[in-house]
């Protein structure tokens, strides 16, 4: 249980960076840094938080901080970790270093998935986090792998013949799961405890930890950016964003979702989905909605939750 | 002195390394270089040396994974080929960028499509202008020699830039040749554990990697041409050092029978062997003819070349690998650009050889000898690229 | 703002940044349409506000908290999740 006023004051992640008014991920990462148990080295994929929080020449970052490319987060993080391991076994560095790789959706779902896969398969005791803002953002909002169906992006707009993205959003919990690491986790920044206590259980594990976590884009998926925080809730109220941890394989619900809100007040606040609501994309809405119950079902399940 | 062995040019490379005490490797296996990287992989599984071993998933990830560990501190060593080097590309461009000594041996082989695995330089000289110094070894000696001297240059904090070491696929990486090896001991004076200028310490943060805009990019990338130029002089001391160390001569470029040579070849790596024996045997015949192989092809030996090409009036240039649409390939544009810089009004010509593993036998250079010395009389080029042995 | 630019020499070393957290020199203040004003008497001092921040905008004091208008983007998350309403979003006056 974490109480906000026992976290640090200091911030690690500073003020000064140039994501956009009221940015999900400018606050995830401000509470990643506030769940920092000693030295740490952040790894930082392309994306809005690399681009936007290093502008030369100034940082946010009051941890080391690197920055090599897109698809490599996981790489250079392997990299890094294993380097501090043999320079620790060689008696030329005396600290324990905590890594932690951050990347979006489009670095993770798509171009950075194989150099994820190759870390979690190889053991690099690592923290991996992926912001989802479930579109590259950074560049314009175009979709990715983690955008849901349905929704508009410049790659996929609403169309007059395909009313948005016609695929489904990627398991990639499952995927990280699938290779048998110690903690994968989702999460939400409007649970600001669980997702703290959550990137502070990651890194006590010795060997790679994943956690998903959402992240609310005003511009992109087109809301009143003081609604941020309350997207990110009712992403979790009306069951479309599942909060939940697998340890050792074992999955357990974090938040339960007893009674869930209609998952159109959800959809209804942002402007991508807009276009669900004419009557010709009726068919698509349908097609969303009836994979948000699969996906929690099976959540669930897997979680021996009855559903 | 060390001893004498029989070594592959893989497993020279990955003796050396050995003996330079790495810290980190990372690399993926990719025909020819594949050897060198399981011959290390047995030194670390063997524990003959305490280095981590990154078995990554990609050459991509191989050199991210080195980028993140040089920027630890550590010494770090890959080592790749071909396709694994195009693959490689986008991050070459950042490990010199953000100044990394990592060193990386290169089995030099041509490119896809069509498939092809054996030796020609397409995938270094279509990554020559990544920021790296470049070596190209003619012999698993030289290749050994230069290794242990690159990491040494690359940490230079007067330097502090990758260096590639290059070896002709199958033709120097799977050939067997008599190698002098240097005691543990004197690799290990002769390069001291890496003395990084500046790491990621966690408890000294920085931020490497920023978004450099428009006003401060070509600041950064002028700091690292300024490396380059500096690295003339670190490879300058480090090439004596290494002599005083090995009694073997090294520099940026080794001449071959140039003092009153009239004409002359240039060419890089193994071939460079071949073309003395033929220059030796046409010596014999009274042609006056010489070769001169650069070893450091990036940065580019301009005053090593006009010194070493003298009074020469022809030179034919070979070239490995093809810039398609040039008027000249790779190192024949270098060449004449450096000679008309200096105001060397001679004839040069081009031939493009050996794509994809093809042979150049003593024949194709005594022909390209005799054509030079041709030119040289003449003064008149007849062909300006020549691709030798092509058939119609 | 205006900084000096230095030039190839005095740079650091392939563009690394020397100095943690030096975005702070950057204000974004200026980016605000609406600026959050707090009841402080209303506060209670929750932290919400703070923990939502996306811009490190919301200084803790001992009893409650206060806006850092130097960095506040004026987002309006802090208006929006206090649970007291104690901050309201007043449009800026330039």
């Amino acid at each position: 249980m974490v109480r906000l006023q026992d976290l640090p004051v200091e911030e690690l992640f500073t003020s000064g960076h140039r994501l956009c008014a009221g940015c999900g991920a400018g606050t995830v990462m401000r509470m990643t840094m506030k769940a920092l148990r000693g030295p740490t080295v952040v790894v930082n994929a392309t994306g809005c938080v690399e681009v936007a929080s290093t502008i030369y020449p100034y940082t946010s970052w009051k941890v080391s901080w690197v920055h090599i490319a897109f698809e490599n987060a996981a790489a250079v993080a392997s990299g890094i970790e294993a380097a501090y391991k043999v320079l620790r076994r060689k008696g030329l560095w005396d600290k324990y270093v905590d890594v932690i790789a951050i990347a979006g959706d489009g670095g993770t779902f798509d171009i950075g998935i194989q150099a994820l896969s190759g870390a979690l398969e190889r053991g690099h005791d690592f923290l991996y986090i992926c912001y989802d803002n479930e579109a590259y953002m950074n560049t314009g909002i175009q979709r990715s792998g983690a955008t849901p169906h349905g929704a508009a992006t410049t790659t996929s707009p609403a169309g007059r013949k395909i009313p948005g993205k016609p695929e489904f959003k990627k398991d990639l919990i499952g995927i990280c799961v699938a290779h048998g690491i110690e903690y994968a986790a989702t999460a939400s920044p409007a649970y600001w405890n669980d997702y703290i206590t959550k990137v502070r259980k990651a890194l006590e594990v010795d060997g790679p930890a994943v956690i998903h976590v959402f992240a609310p884009c005003p511009t992109g998926m087109r809301f009143d950016p003081s609604k941020s925080i309350e997207v990110a809730r009712l992403a979790v109220q009306t069951r479309y964003w599942p909060v939940y941890e697998v340890e050792r394989g074992k999955y357990k619900l974090n938040i339960k979702v007893p009674q869930p809100k209609p998952l159109l007040e959800f959809l209804k606040m942002q402007g991508r989905f807009t276009h669900l609501f004419q009557p010709e994309a009726q068919r698509e809405l349908e097609a969303l909605q009836m994979w948000v119950e699969e996906n929690w079902k099976r959540i669930a399940t897997l979680c021996g939750e009855k559903t | 002195m060390g001893k004498v062995t029989g070594l592959t040019g893989n497993e020279a490379i990955a003796y050396a390394v050995k003996q330079c005490n790495v810290d980190v490797v990372a690399a993926y296996p990719i025909t020819p270089q594949t050897i060198m990287v399981e011959v290390i992989s047995e030194y670390v599984y063997n524990g003959e040396i305490d280095a981590e071993y990154v078995c990554v998933e990609s050459e991509h990830s191989a050199l991210s994974a080195c980028i993140g560990a040089s920027l630890t501190g550590a010494r770090v060593f890959t080592a790749t080929a071909s396709q694994g080097l195009a693959l490689m590309h986008e991050i070459l461009y950042v490990a010199s960028g953000l100044r990394c000594p990592i060193v990386m041996g290169v089995a030099n082989r041509a490119l896809s499509a069509p498939l092809n695995i054996h030796g020609d330089h397409s995938d270094m000289m279509g990554s020559r202008d990544c920021g790296w110094i470049q070596i190209y070894a003619e012999s698993p000696q030289e290749a050994y020699d230069w290794i242990i001297q690159a990491f040494k240059i690359a940490e230079d904090h007067r330097v502090l830039l990758p260096v590639s070491v290059n070896i002709d696929g199958f033709i120097l990486s799977h050939s067997m040749e008599r190698v002098e090896i240097l005691e543990d001991g004197d690799v290990s004076k002769f390069l001291p554990p890496r003395k990084p200028f500046i790491t990621i310490d966690p408890t000294k943060p920085i931020t490497v990697g920023a978004l450099c805009l428009p006003d401060y990019y070509f600041e950064v990338k002028f700091q690292q041409i300024q490396a380059l130029k500096e690295s003339f002089n670190v490879i300058r001391e480090v090439n004596a050092e290494y002599e005083t160390l090995a009694e073997r001569k090294y520099g940026f470029l080794e001449t071959y029978a140039m003092d009153d040579a009239e004409a002359a070849i240039i060419c890089l790596g193994s071939t460079a062997g071949t073309a003395k024996a033929v220059a030796m045997d046409l010596r014999s015949k009274g042609k006056k003819v010489g070769v001169i192989k650069p070893w450091v092809y990036r940065p580019f030996p301009e005053e090593e070349l006009i010194k070493a090409v003298g009074d020469v009036k022809a030179i034919a240039v070979l070239d490995r690998a093809c810039s398609f649409g040039a008027p000249f390939n790779a190192l024949c544009s270098d060449i004449i650009a450096t000679l008309y810089r200096h105001g060397k009004d001679l004839r040069v010509f081009n031939c493009l050889y050996g794509l994809g593993g093809r042979d150049i036998t003593p024949n194709d250079l005594k022909i390209i000898f005799e054509e030079a010395l041709e030119v040289a009389k003449t003064g008149k080029v007849k062909e300006y690229v020549k691709y030798v042995g092509v058939r119609e | 703002m205006s900084e000096k630019k230095l030039g190839w020499k005095s740079l650091s070393i392939g563009g690394y940044l020397l100095e943690p957290g030096s975005a702070m020199k950057y204000k974004t203040g200026d980016w605000r349409a609406f600026k959050p004003v707090i009841d402080q008497k209303k506060c209670i001092n929750c932290l919400l506000c703070w923990i939502y921040c996306p811009d490190s905008a919301i200084i803790r004091l001992e009893k409650y908290v206060e806006v850092n208008y130097d960095y506040c983007k004026g987002c309006g998350i802090c208006a929006n999740e206090c649970p007291v309403k104690c901050i309201t979003m007043v449009e800026e006056e330039r």
